[in-house]
C-alpha cells in the first residue's frame, strides 16, 4: 500500500558516470524519507548530493541498487509514467536558472499545473496567485522572471515548487546563490510550508546555519552517507 | 490554449528577432513561389485562351483518301500557299446524323457544321491566296466566339456577305461595303460583299481568313448539301485529347483535337511548367532548411528551460509538440507574409508590364486555390522541418542540462 510506504526509500543505490573512464558517484546509499520531514543533505562539493538529488527527482536513473518513491520501483516506469509520477509527487528548487526567463512569475509558478493538462485556466491562476501571495510576492505576479531579484526568483521557484503540493520538494542550495538575509528569509518560507503543508523537505546546503534549522541532516562524503542524524540526537550529543 | 501552444508562442514572441528573420525568409521564398505560379499560369492560360480564340477543341473530317488532306482548319492555314490548286474537297457521309450523335457525346459543349476551302481573293490588279470558311454564325459562335474579335461593320454572312481580315483589308484596299471577287478552282468567279471586318491579332489569320455563309461555301467548293468538318467545343480545354479519341472511336472519322494541331506549343508549354515546379522545389527545400536550422538553434538555446520543463511534469511528447508547433506557426505565418508579398509583385508587375491598349502583357493568375495550395506547402514544410530539432528537444536529458546549465 502506498500510504504504508515511506515517500522515499533507497536500497544500495549506486551511480556511476562515463563510458570508458568511469567514476562511480554514489557507492551504494541506503536512505529513507518519511512525510513531512525537513532534511538537510550536505557534505563536501564531489561528494554525490546534486546526483542523488537528481536520481529521488527521477530526472536521471541509477546504475544500481533499488528507487522506491512511495513504494513504486522506479525502474518500472517508463519516461511518460516517471514524468507523471515526478510532476505529482515532486517539487524542484534549484541552485541556477530556476526560472523561465519568457514568463511572467504567475505563468512560471502556473507551468506544473498546466503541464498536466485539462485544469481550468482560472483555477490554475487562482493556484499560482494564491501561492506567489503565500511568498510574498502578490505585488509581482506580472515581472518577467528576469525582471526579479535573485531571492525574489527564488522564492517563484519555491511557488512553483509547491503549486501541485508535492508531498516532497528538493532543493538544490536554494540559498547558496542568495545573501545571508535573503537566505534565512527563503529557508523561513520553507520551514513554513513545512510546518503549515506538512510538505517534506530534502535541503542540499553548504551553510551550517541553513543545515541547523532543519529537523534530520544527513551528511555524505565520496558517496557515501557518513551520517544521519535527527536534531533531537543531535542535542543530546551535543548535552554529553 | 492548450499547454504547448501557450509555450510555442511564447517562445515565438520572445525570440522576436529570430522569428521576425525566419518570417521574412519564409515570405520571400512562398511570395516567390505565388508570384511565378501566378505568372506562368496566368501566361499559359492567355496562350491557350488565345489559340483557343481561332481554334475548336476538336475538328472532325473525312477519313483521308489520298495521302495528303486538305487545309480545313485555321491551324493549317499556313500551308494553303504550298498546296496545289484545290483537290475535290470531300463532305463528311451523313453529317448529319453524325452531329446529332456528336451533340449527344459527354464533354461535348457544341458542333458547328463548316466547310472550309483555299480560294482566290481578287479586288483590281491585287490577288491574294485565302481560306474559306463557311459556316452558320450562330451555331459556329457556340464553338468559337468569333464575333467579338469583330472591329468594324456586322457579322454579317447572309447572302453573299463576307466578314475578312484587318490585313486582307489593307491588302486589298477594302472597308465595310467594298466588293470583292472569290475565285475557286475552275469555278465563275463569285462577287462578295464586306459587311465586317474581324481581328484575331495574328496576321496571317487576318490575311487569309474569309468567312461566308455556309450555303456560299458550299456552292464555291461544289459541295452542296455537305460539310467539309465538324467543329466541337468541349468542357475541358485539356481533356481535348481524350474526346478527339473517343470521337474517332464513336464515328471512325478523323478527329484532332488543338493539342495535337499544336504539339510544338504544348511541348513549351510542359517544360515551362516543369523549370516552375523545379524552382519551386528548390525555393521550398531552401524554407525548409531555414527553419530547421532556426529551430535547431533554439532547441540549443533553450536546453535549460526545456530542461526546467521536464522536471516540472511536462511530458516529452508535449515538448515535441512545442517545436514542432513552432514550425507550423512559422510556416503559416510566413506564408501568410508570402501571399502579401507574392500578392503584391504579381499586381505590381501586372500593371507595369502593358500594352499599348493598357491591357497587361502578362496576365496573373492569382487564385483561392494557388494561395491554399501555398499556406498548405508552407505548413507542411514548417511541420516537416521542425520535427528534427523537436525530437532532438525531447532527447534532451533534463538531469545533465540542468546540472551543466
Ligand atoms: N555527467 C557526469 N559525468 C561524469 N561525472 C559527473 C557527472 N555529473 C557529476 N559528475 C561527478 O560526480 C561527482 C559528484 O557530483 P555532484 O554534482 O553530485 O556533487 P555535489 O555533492 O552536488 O557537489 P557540489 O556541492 O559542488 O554541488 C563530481 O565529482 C562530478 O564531477
Ligand atoms: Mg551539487
Amino acid at each position: 500500500m502506498a500510504e504504508a510506504a515511506p515517500l522515499v526509500r533507497t536500497e544500495g543505490l549506486t551511480k556511476t558516470y562515463g563510458d570508458h573512464v568511469t567514476t562511480t558517484v554514489l557507492k551504494g546509499i541506503d536512505l529513507v524519507l518519511e512525510p513531512g520531514e525537513l532534511c538537510a543533505l550536505t557534505g563536501p562539493s564531489g561528494s554525490g548530493k546534486t546526483t542523488l538529488l537528481n536520481l529521488i527527482g527521477l530526472l536521471d536513473r541509477p546504475t544500481g541498487g533499488r528507487l522506491l518513491i512511495q513504494g513504486l520501483d522506479a525502474r518500472t516506469l517508463d519516461d511518460d509514467a516517471r514524468t507523471t509520477l515526478r510532476g505529482r509527487t515532486l517539487g524542484f528548487v534549484f541552485q541556477f536558472h530556476h526560472l523561465l526567463p519568457a514568463f511572467s512569475a504567475e505563468e512560471n509558478v502556473m507551468i506544473p499545473l498546466f503541464a498536466q493538462h485539462g485544469r481550468p485556466q482560472a483555477w490554475m491562476h487562482e493556484r499560482a496567485r494564491a501561492l506567489l501571495a503565500a511568498v510574498g510576492l502578490a505585488e509581482r505576479m506580472g515581472y518577467r522572471a528576469t525582471d526579479l531579484s535573485g531571492g525574489e526568483q527564488q522564492r517563484v521557484a519555491i511557488a512553483r515548487a509547491l503549486v501541485m503540493e508535492p508531498p516532497l520538494v528538493l532543493a538544490d542550495e536554494p540559498t547558496g546563490n542568495l545573501d545571508t538575509q535573503t537566505g534565512a528569509q527563503v529557508l523561513e518560507l520553507l520551514r513554513s510550508f513545512n510546518r503549515e503543508l506538512g510538505t517534506a523537505f530534502v535541503i542540499v546546503t553548504h551553510d551550517e546555519a541553513v543545515a541547523e534549522r532543519c529537523d534530520r541532516i544527513v551528511h555524505m562524503v565520496d558517496g557515501r552517507v557518513d551520517s544521519d542524524t535527527r536534531v533531537s540526537e543531535r542535542a543530546l550529543i551535543l548535552e554529553k | 490554449m492548450p499547454f504547448e501552444l501557450f509555450i510555442a508562442l511564447r517562445y515565438l514572441k520572445d525570440g522576436r528577432l529570430q522569428t521576425g528573420l525566419i518570417l521574412a525568409g519564409i515570405g520571400v521564398g512562398v511570395g516567390v513561389i505565388i508570384f511565378l505560379s501566378a505568372l506562368i499560369t496566368g501566361l499559359q492560360q492567355s496562350i491557350v485562351e488565345r489559340t483557343l480564340g481561332s481554334q475548336p477543341f476538336v475538328v472532325v473530317r473525312p477519313p483521308e483518301e489520298m495521302p495528303r488532306a486538305l487545309a480545313s482548319d485555321p491551324a493549317a492555314l499556313n500551308a494553303v500557299e504550298t498546296q496545289r490548286p484545290p483537290q475535290r474537297i470531300r463532305s463528311i457521309t451523313g453529317w448529319e446524323q453524325v452531329e446529332a450523335l456528336l451533340q449527344k457525346t459527354p464533354g461535348v459543349v457544341a458542333v458547328a457544321p463548316t466547310v472550309s476551302g483555299p480560294a482566290i481573293a481578287v479586288r483590281g490588279e491585287a490577288a491574294l491566296a485565302i481560306a474559306i470558311r463557311g459556316l452558320d454564325i450562330e451555331a459556329y459562335s457556340a464553338v468559337i466566339d468569333v464575333r467579338k474579335r469583330l472591329v468594324d461593320g456586322v457579322f454579317n454572312l447572309s447572302g453573299f456577305n463576307a466578314v475578312v481580315g484587318t490585313e486582307l483589308a489593307r491588302k486589298l484596299g477594302v472597308g465595310v461595303g467594298g466588293r470583292l471577287r472569290i475565285q475557286t478552282g475552275g469555278k465563275p468567279e463569285t462577287v462578295y460583299t464586306v459587311a465586317g471586318v474581324f481581328d484575331y491579332r495574328n496576321t496571317d489569320l487576318n490575311e487569309r481568313l474569309v468567312f461566308v455563309s455556309l450555303r456560299g461555301a458550299q456552292t464555291l467548293f461544289g459541295l452542296e448539301g455537305g460539310v467539309s468538318s465538324l467543329e466541337i467545343r468541349g468542357t475541358e480545354i485539356f481533356g481535348a485529347d481524350a474526346l478527339a479519341d473517343e470521337i474517332r472511336d464513336r464515328t471512325g472519322l478523323i478527329a484532332e483535337s488543338w493539342m495535337a494541331r499544336n504539339g510544338d506549343l504544348l511541348v513549351g508549354l510542359r517544360s515551362q511548367s516543369s523549370s516552375s515546379v523545379m524552382i519551386q522545389v528548390f525555393v521550398i527545400l531552401a524554407v525548409a532548411l531555414g527553419i530547421a536550422s532556426v529551430l535547431a538553434v533554439s532547441v540549443v538555446q533553450k536546453a535549460r528551460e526545456i530542461g526546467i520543463l521536464r522536471a516540472t511534469g511536462t511530458r516529452a511528447a508535449s515538448v515535441t509538440r512545442i517545436f514542432l508547433l513552432q514550425g507550423a506557426m512559422l510556416g503559416t505565418l510566413g506564408s501568410l507574409l508570402g501571399i502579401a508579398i507574392g500578392t503584391a509583385l504579381a499586381l505590381l508587375f501586372a500593371r507595369l508590364a502593358t500594352n499599348p491598349d493598357g491591357s497587361p502583357t502578362f496576365p496573373v493568375a492569382l487564385t483561392g486555390w494557388l494561395y491554399a495550395r501555398s499556406v498548405g506547402v508552407a505548413l507542411t514544410v514548417g511541420l516537416v522541418s521542425a520535427i528534427v530539432p523537436a525530437r532532438d528537444a525531447a532527447r534532451m536529458d533534463p538531469a545533465t542540462v540542468i546540472r551543466n546549465g
